[in-house]
Formats: C-alpha cells, sequence, structure tokens
C-alpha cells in the first residue's frame, strides 16, 4: 500500500475555506431558521469503529463526519473521491458490507461494526483486480477522477446482475437476468464521466463479466 | 452542516418517545435524502436518532396473504424479493425506474415515502419557499419561474411541489398501508391514500406523521394480479425524476386501477377515474386530472399523462 499523503495546509485549502464561510452566511439567510439559537442536547462527537479493507480503525469524528471524508480526511485513503458531495456523480462509490454506497450520503457514525471497501483494497499498481486491469486496457477513462467510482461501480453490476436484482430495463421480472449492454448502462448511471469515457467504461465491464464466467 | 448530537436506539417505541421529547430530533434512516438537505441546510437537526439498529428490515407474509414490509427494508431489497417480483411487479418497476443503483442500496422504504420534494425553490435557500420558510412566499409561482417540473393538480397558492417518489406511486396502486409506532408507544394505520397531505396554507406540513411518530412497516393488501406496468416518462433515460409517471393495474375485464406521479404533491388516484378505465386513457384523465391548474410551462403534462396511458392501454 502507498505511504499515506501528508496533509500540510497549502494556498489551495485555504482558498476552498473562505468560500466555504461564505456560502455558510449566504445559506444562513434562506434556510430553515426556527432552530438557530438552540444547541444539541447531547455530545457532537462520536467514536466508531470500522473495518476498512481488512484492517480495524477506530475513529473519534464530528458527528456531521461523512463515511466519505472519514475515509479521505482521517484514514487518509484518498482514492475514494469526492465529486458533487451530494449522490449524484457517484465518485465517492465505496462498498459497505458488500454494497455499494454514496460514501457521501452516509455518515461515519451511522457505520459503526462495518465493513468498507476502498479502491485501495482492491488492488494496488503491482497486483491490479481484473476489473481495473480491463479499465487500462480498454482506456476506460481519461481524467481518472470518476474512475475509483466507476470500478467499485462496475464491480458489483456485475454481481447485481448475477444475482437476480431487477433493473429498469431488465425484461421479464422473474427470468435470469442476461449481461446486456443496455442493464450495464442503466446500472452505471449513477457514475457520471465529464471525459465522457461510456464506451470505453462498457468495453471493460463487459470483458469483465465474460471472463468471469 | 449544523452540529447534532447523536444515538442509536434499539426499540421502536423508545426512539419515538425519544423523538418526541428531545428538541429538534429527527429520525435518519438511509440518509440519502436527509443527509443531502443537511448539508445545503435546509434540514437543520439538533439531535439525529439513527433507526437503523431498529430491526424491521424484513418482509413478511401475512394472514390475509398480503406482505408487511418492514420500514427499513432498502429499494434495492424489496424490489428484488422475488414474492414481490411475482405478485406485485408494479412495485419492483416503480422503484427499478427511480435513482441510481447506490441509493436504492441505501433508501429505505419508509425514507423514500418522507423524501422531500425536489422543486429547485424549495433547494435555493436564496428563494423564498413557503415550504421550507412558511410565510416566505413561492418562488415556483413569481413571474418567470421555472415551473417546467412541478405540480399541476392538488396544489396551492402557496406551494406547486410534487411528491418526487416512484415507490409511492406503485403502493398507491396496491392500497398500500402505513404502520407506526407513536411516543406514547401506540401502533396506528394510515392508508397511503391519507398520508401524503395536500399544500393547502400549510405546505410545510407534508404527511399524517403526528411529531415524534415513526413508521414501522407498510403493508401490502393481497395480491390483485392483472396486468401490472409502470411508465416513467423523464428528460434522461435513466436517473431523472419523473415528469410524468403512470401505475397501471389492468385486468382481463377491462377494469383496473391507475395511479400518476410527477403531477401532483401525493401520488394521484380516484376510484372515479378507476371506473373509467375500460372507457379509455381519455376518460380516465378527464376526470382524475378534472380541476388542474397547470403552469405555462407545464401544462404539457397533462397531454402527457394522457399520451402514456393511451400508450400503454394499447400495449397491455
Amino acid at each position: 500500500m502507498s505511504p499515506p499523503i501528508d496533509f500540510s495546509l497549502r494556498r489551495r485549502t485555504l482558498l476552498a475555506g473562505t468560500a466555504a464561510a461564505a456560502a455558510f452566511s449566504a445559506v444562513n439567510r434562506g434556510g430553515a431558521a426556527a432552530q438557530s439559537s438552540a444547541a444539541p442536547a447531547g455530545p457532537e462527537t462520536s467514536t466508531v469503529t470500522l473495518t476498512v479493507n481488512g484492517e480495524p480503525r477506530e475513529l473519534t469524528v464530528d458527528n456531521r463526519t461523512t463515511l466519505l471524508d472519514a475515509l479521505r480526511e482521517h484514514l487518509k485513503l484518498t482514492g475514494t473521491k469526492k465529486g458533487c458531495d451530494h449522490g449524484q456523480c457517484g465518485a465517492c462509490t465505496c462498498t459497505v458490507n458488500g454494497e455499494r454506497i454514496n460514501s457521501c450520503l452516509s455518515l461515519a457514525v451511522m457505520h459503526d461494526g462495518d465493513e468498507v471497501e476502498t479502491i485501495e483494497g482492491i488492488g494496488q499498481p503491482e497486483n491490479l483486480d481484473p476489473m481495473q486491469a480491463a479499465f487500462v486496457e480498454h482506456d476506460g477513462f481519461q481524467c481518472g477522477y470518476c474512475t475509483p467510482g466507476q470500478i467499485q461501480s462496475a464491480r458489483k453490476v456485475i454481481e447485481e446482475i448475477r444475482a437476480g436484482i431487477p433493473s429498469h430495463v431488465t425484461g421479464d421480472l422473474t427470468a435470469e437476468i442476461a449481461i446486456t449492454d443496455a442493464e450495464i448502462r442503466e446500472r452505471m448511471s449513477g457514475n457520471i464521466c465529464r471525459c465522457g469515457a461510456y464506451a470505453n467504461i462498457l468495453a471493460a465491464i463487459t470483458q469483465v463479466a465474460e471472463e468471469s464466467v | 452542516m449544523r452540529a447534532f448530537s447523536y444515538e442509536k436506539p434499539a426499540d421502536p417505541a423508545a426512539a419515538a418517545a425519544r423523538a418526541a421529547e428531545v428538541e429538534g430530533a429527527k429520525f435518519l434512516a438511509g440518509g440519502t435524502n436527509l443527509l443531502d438537505l443537511m448539508k445545503l441546510e435546509i434540514e437543520t437537526p439538533l439531535h439525529v436518532i439513527d433507526v437503523n439498529g431498529l430491526g424491521l428490515d424484513e418482509i413478511t407474509e401475512t394472514e390475509e396473504g398480503g406482505l408487511r414490509i418492514g420500514t427499513l427494508v432498502t429499494n434495492t431489497a424489496l424490489s428484488a424479493d422475488a414474492r414481490i417480483r411475482r405478485d406485485y411487479p408494479l412495485l419492483t418497476r416503480a422503484i427499478a425506474a427511480g435513482a441510481t443503483g447506490q441509493l436504492r442500496n441505501k433508501a429505505t422504504t419508509g425514507g423514500n415515502l418522507l423524501q422531500r420534494t425536489r422543486c429547485p425553490y424549495f433547494y435555493d435557500t436564496n428563494q423564498p419557499c413557503n415550504k421550507r420558510v412558511p410565510g416566505s412566499g413561492c418562488a415556483a409561482l413569481s413571474e418567470g419561474a421555472f415551473s417546467r417540473q412541478l405540480g399541476v393538480i392538488g396544489t396551492s397558492d402557496a406551494c406547486i411541489a410534487t411528491h418526487p417518489s416512484d415507490m409511492a406511486v406503485a403502493m398507491r396502486a396496491l392500497d398500500a398501508v402505513v404502520e407506526t409506532v407513536t411516543p406514547t408507544g401506540m401502533t396506528r394505520e394510515i392508508p397511503l391514500e391519507e398520508f401524503h397531505l395536500l399544500p393547502g396554507d400549510t405546505p410545510e406540513q407534508e404527511t399524517a406523521l403526528m411529531p415524534g411518530e415513526l413508521i414501522t412497516h407498510v403493508r401490502l393488501p393481497a395480491p390483485v394480479g392483472g396486468v401490472q406496468e409502470y411508465h416513467k416518462v423523464r428528460d434522461r433515460a435513466s436517473y431523472a425524476f419523473a415528469l410524468v409517471s403512470v401505475a397501471l393495474i389492468r385486468q382481463a375485464d377491462g377494469s383496473g386501477r391507475v395511479a400518476l406521479g410527477g403531477v401532483a404533491p401525493k401520488p394521484w388516484r380516484s376510484d372515479a377515474a378507476d371506473a373509467e378505465l375500460p372507457n379509455g386513457a381519455s376518460a380516465v384523465m378527464s376526470v382524475l386530472l378534472d380541476g388542474a391548474r397547470p403552469t405555462e410551462e407545464n401544462a404539457f403534462k397533462i397531454t402527457l399523462a394522457e399520451r402514456t396511458l393511451a400508450a400503454m392501454l394499447k400495449e397491455s
């Protein structure tokens, strides 16, 4: 595994902080203000134990910390990406207890005792997962920012089809589901690629599905 | 996001009691809608009660031959359940038509019913919105507003938002019943028809739930058979909210049920409109959408709903 990144304060981080403070004051004008003077009734932090990529990790976090921020900022596992932070783009997709979720729309405190797998746990440069190798082979990316999420989703899409979980394009709901282009496209719709590498992503997933029969 | 305290109770009645007792408390289930709104500070709970430790994640068979769905059953699990796929295919179709694989893995049955509108003016905290800040006005009804996605019937002068759920539209057609536990530990049943409220002068009141009351299950009556279809018309082929959606259950004798999504503050259905089904789509919609008050931008939904049903009736 790569050494953790040293998070020193950089100019970019400082600017982002200033923008966030400005956004906060703007939001306050029109937001729900009913409880603005009241304070939480109990502690605002929690201690949570997760198994991340097979290793038990204990964290004490502000209750507001998302699973995504816990992974990136606390555990320094920056392979999982923050795109929209609202569940629309899929860059933050990781696996919890074997199912893919948007880690930006889940609180770290909700995952006490859960098993989390991130892109770092799937494969490493010297030991790629078949889906990672297929993305490389088929050029399933350009900038690469969405790729960890795409790969997490792609691996689970094949499993979900084989488990008989129906999708919007599934025909007969009581028959075995075939792995078709339409099924893969529909099930990957929660992972957006701004570079538009979709055709190659589809080719990579199709290859892994065919080779893992 | 505002700071909050957190707890994860193990008993539904205790959770409801705590929700009524602690100031600013809010239930958290899948979190896919609530956390989004908390980040935008549209929802600002002071205390979060995580209900994921309550069990309530099983689908069991009822004595009447129906199914009782725990409120924490995920949308994925519900849509994939073999009994749902076989006996209530409308529900599988509706769930699969909404959101994404990642979201459906976390979104819950109860949470889906309680999700908030996606009206752009509800989401934009720089705009007035009677649902978000009661009495502030409705930006969606102002001159030049973008109302293409918004409601055409059941709306009011205070709010024209729609309920965004696909699942709820199917459940309305299937005559689902919501089961709850109250803060005093009593249980209650609310037919889905009565669960969502029309906005009137109080669009901030969206459901019949009392403060602290917790959904525990959603019950489906015995299967009604027939041909069951859900057609969703939207701006993208996947991962978009409905402009119009039509849930249809059609029996061999031509009778059946029709419920609409994307047009109203709640799943839209009426017995009188259902009775018109043997007479065709135009007859159904002239009853179901009677009294509609569309804006200039969304008047197309009236035509779209009728044509969608007409297409389905030719197909089934």
